[in-house]
């Protein structure tokens, strides 16, 4: 019989990445200009995760998706709309900054609290799914806390595959420098699993899933806890836009043929 | 005062790769810049000695080697109790780390185990008025930071393209063996290989001076109402192999090729560049029916000169994201600059 895993898919917010951010200083430190109003998505390696999640759910019949975030809860509540369609999920949710700007560890033990106290854990059966890097913080530290937390140390990041054999053992693919993968076995859960893209297209919208998750989605919102961030280690000196712009050169006058030459003679120059 | 471990591992050859040598480069002119701070170096591989000798002229204080033949192996399990190990033998304040998969696997849990704080992604360190503050960019390289911590160890990841590597004769250095503590929990998860394409189909090239995106529209239908996608690939394919430059894509290129469509078969999502994708380091970039749009471009942040042919002289290219747009057929072009090449062989 196979494992009934549950699946915890961590996952922050970010600003929709159509959108142009500004930094500003509040009082807690760096932040967002106007960061409630921007339109936000769930972190976009998270929604790989939380695909590659339900498509292990799928496969491993009684196993249980649970997605942890940690964000403002009205602005999660807006994500959740085009979220909820996408996979059957318990929420879980604590209420606080998505700032990119938090600290990875103070995040990191607002997660692993929040995962222990969903009653029933079952380290035996305990998969910590995520993204690698968020697009706010891009640290790619968060998930390893949660897991030295939960006293996990079968930990993977970059994840593109993961498969489970037929004695139960995983066979797991994580990105390496230089455009290759790292092929691993793991012997089972508890397992830290830190998602690039994955595999899989992002799967159409399913109201009818929309519908039965939402009927867990108002109350978790509602019994959302605060964070409770501790921020002392870290001090943020500044933090500025690139300087950057070019001067963009639009050549619309010349043949093929002349920006072909100019071309070449540019990728020859050193 | 702090003290510096320099946190190395070893390839599966036994040798020191060039970040590693970057960040060897970023502890010592930490160590200068904090008055002469001690620093160690740490290795963790198969086998260190080789690896030490290379770079022992460095001034290192100490060699401090976690070896064996299960820490050659890429692992969470092993290399964090390596990495906890050494940086407790040093007892360093500061760790410098070369942002290899490796050690980014690592790098949190390990600090998480210490007490400490991890960085990954450090594009500069700088020491002011005797404090360490380090540079680094937030929301996939839209803004940068200058931060500093008060948890010790404080693990720097540095990236990778940002200072030189060291260079010096090899030497002979003496290793102070450190042993590290393996529960049978540490060989649950075991290495089994690399998986790559084969070395005349491998399109990332990190080292290559030049990146070439190829964007969807090279599958899309062009002015005779067709697509020519089998084109676009020997065009692209002949091009990477006279320039050897790296292969980047879109998301939607590498989108569609995970889709099944008629593709260029040797797009993947790890040749993507962008928010979701990567932020290479080239010294110059060609895009390519790319149209240049935000969540692309903040993937070019460390591509020094760009240039784009596109046929529409309004894409996001135009609007200061490179410093020359061709407003022109990228099919026409590019026969033509592969022609140009070929001269030149
Ligand atoms: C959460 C999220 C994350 C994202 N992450 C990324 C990311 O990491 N990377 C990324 O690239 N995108 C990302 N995007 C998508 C991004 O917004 C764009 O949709 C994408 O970059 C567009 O790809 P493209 O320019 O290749 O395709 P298109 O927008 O379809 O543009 C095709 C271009 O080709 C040109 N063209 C067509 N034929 C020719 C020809 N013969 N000669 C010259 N030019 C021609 C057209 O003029 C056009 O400009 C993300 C989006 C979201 C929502």
């Amino acid at each position: 019989m196979s494992v009934q895993y549950q699946i915890f898919v961590c996952g922050g917010i970010v600003p929709d990445p159509l959108q142009t951010l500004d930094p500003v200083t509040a009082p807690a430190g760096p932040a967002l200009k106007n960061e409630m109003m921007l339109p936000a998505v769930l972190d976009p390696f998270a929604w790989h995760a939380l695909f590659e999640a339900a498509r292990l759910a799928r496969s491993s019949p009684g196993s249980k998706i649970y997605l942890v975030s940690l964000a403002p809860k009205a602005k999660l509540q807006q994500v959740m709309m085009s979220v909820a369609q996408k996979a059957v999920f318990d929420l879980v949710v604590i209420d606080g900054p998505a700032s990119g700007f938090t600290d990875s560890n103070a995040v990191a033990a607002a997660l692993s609290e929040a995962i222990q106290s969903v009653p029933g854990l079952d380290m035996n059966r305990l998969l910590v799914f995520g993204g690698w890097e968020s697009a706010s913080r891009g640290s790619g530290t968060t998930l390893q806390a949660v897991g030295e937390i939960l006293g996990i140390t079968d930990q993977f990041q970059g994840v593109d595959d993961l498969r489970i054999e037929s004695d139960g053992s995983f066979r797991i693919l994580e990105r390496i420098d230089g455009g290759k993968h790292q092929v691993s076995t793991c012997a089972g859960a508890p397992a830290v699993l830190g998602w690039a893209t994955g595999n899989l297209p992002e799967p159409p919208n399913n109201p009818q899933i929309g519908m039965t998750n939402m009927r867990g989605i108002m109350p978790a919102l509602q019994k959302a806890r605060p964070a409770k961030l501790n921020a002392q280690d870290l001090s943020y000196t500044s933090v500025t836009l690139p300087k950057q712009q070019r001067e963009t050169r639009v050549v619309d006058k010349l043949s093929a043929e002349e920006i072909a030459r100019e071309i070449a003679e540019w990728i020859k120059k050193s | 005062m702090e003290s510096i471990l320099c946190l190395l591992h070893t390839e599966s050859n036994g040798a020191l790769a060039r970040p590693a040598l970057e960040a060897l480069t970023a502890a010592k002119t930490l160590a200068a810049d904090l008055g002469d701070a001690m620093v160690d170096v740490g290795l963790i591989g198969a086998d260190v000695q080789a690896a030490a000798d290379v770079i022992a002229p460095c001034g290192a204080r100490r060699f401090l080697g976690a070896a064996g033949p299960e820490l050659g192996e890429p692992r969470y399990a092993t290399d964090a109790a390596a990495a906890e190990a050494l940086i407790r033998a040093s007892g360093a304040t500061l760790v410098v780390a070369p942002q290899t998969s490796r050690v980014a696997r690592v790098a949190g849990g390990v600090a998480r185990r210490l007490g400490g704080s991890a960085d990954t992604h450090i594009t500069g360190l700088q020491v002011e008025k005797g404090a360490l503050k380090i540079a680094r960019w937030y929301y996939r390289q839209r803004m940068e930071a200058t931060l500093s911590r008060l948890k010790r160890p404080w693990i720097l990841v540095v990236d990778s393209g940002c200072v030189k590597p060291w260079e010096g004769a090899p030497g002979k250095a003496r290793v102070e063996p450190v042993s590290v503590e393996l529960t049978e929990a540490a060989r649950r998860s075991r290495f089994l290989g690399v998986q790559e394409p084969p070395a005349d189909e491998q399109t990332i090239r990190p080292e290559a001076e030049l990146l070439f995106v190829a964007g969807a529209g090279w599958t899309k239908k062009q002015a005779d109402g067709h697509t020519h996608v089998p084109d676009a690939e020997k065009l692209i394919l002949e091009f990477l192999k006279r320039t050897q430059a790296s292969l980047g894509g879109s998301k939607s290129l590498v989108d569609i090729s995970g889709e099944g469509q008629a593709v260029l078969h040797f797009m993947t999502h790890l040749n993507q560049i962008g928010q979701t994708g990567a932020t290479p380091r080239h010294p110059k970039g060609l895009a390519t029916c790319c149209h240049g749009e935000e969540p692309h471009t903040v993937g070019w942040r460390f591509v020094n000169e760009r240039r784009a042919v596109n046929r529409d002289p309004s894409c996001g290219w135009a609007r200061g994201k490179a410093d020359v747009l061709y407003v022109a057929d990228a099919f026409e072009v590019m026969e033509k600059v592969n022609a140009l090449l070929a001269k030149q062989d």
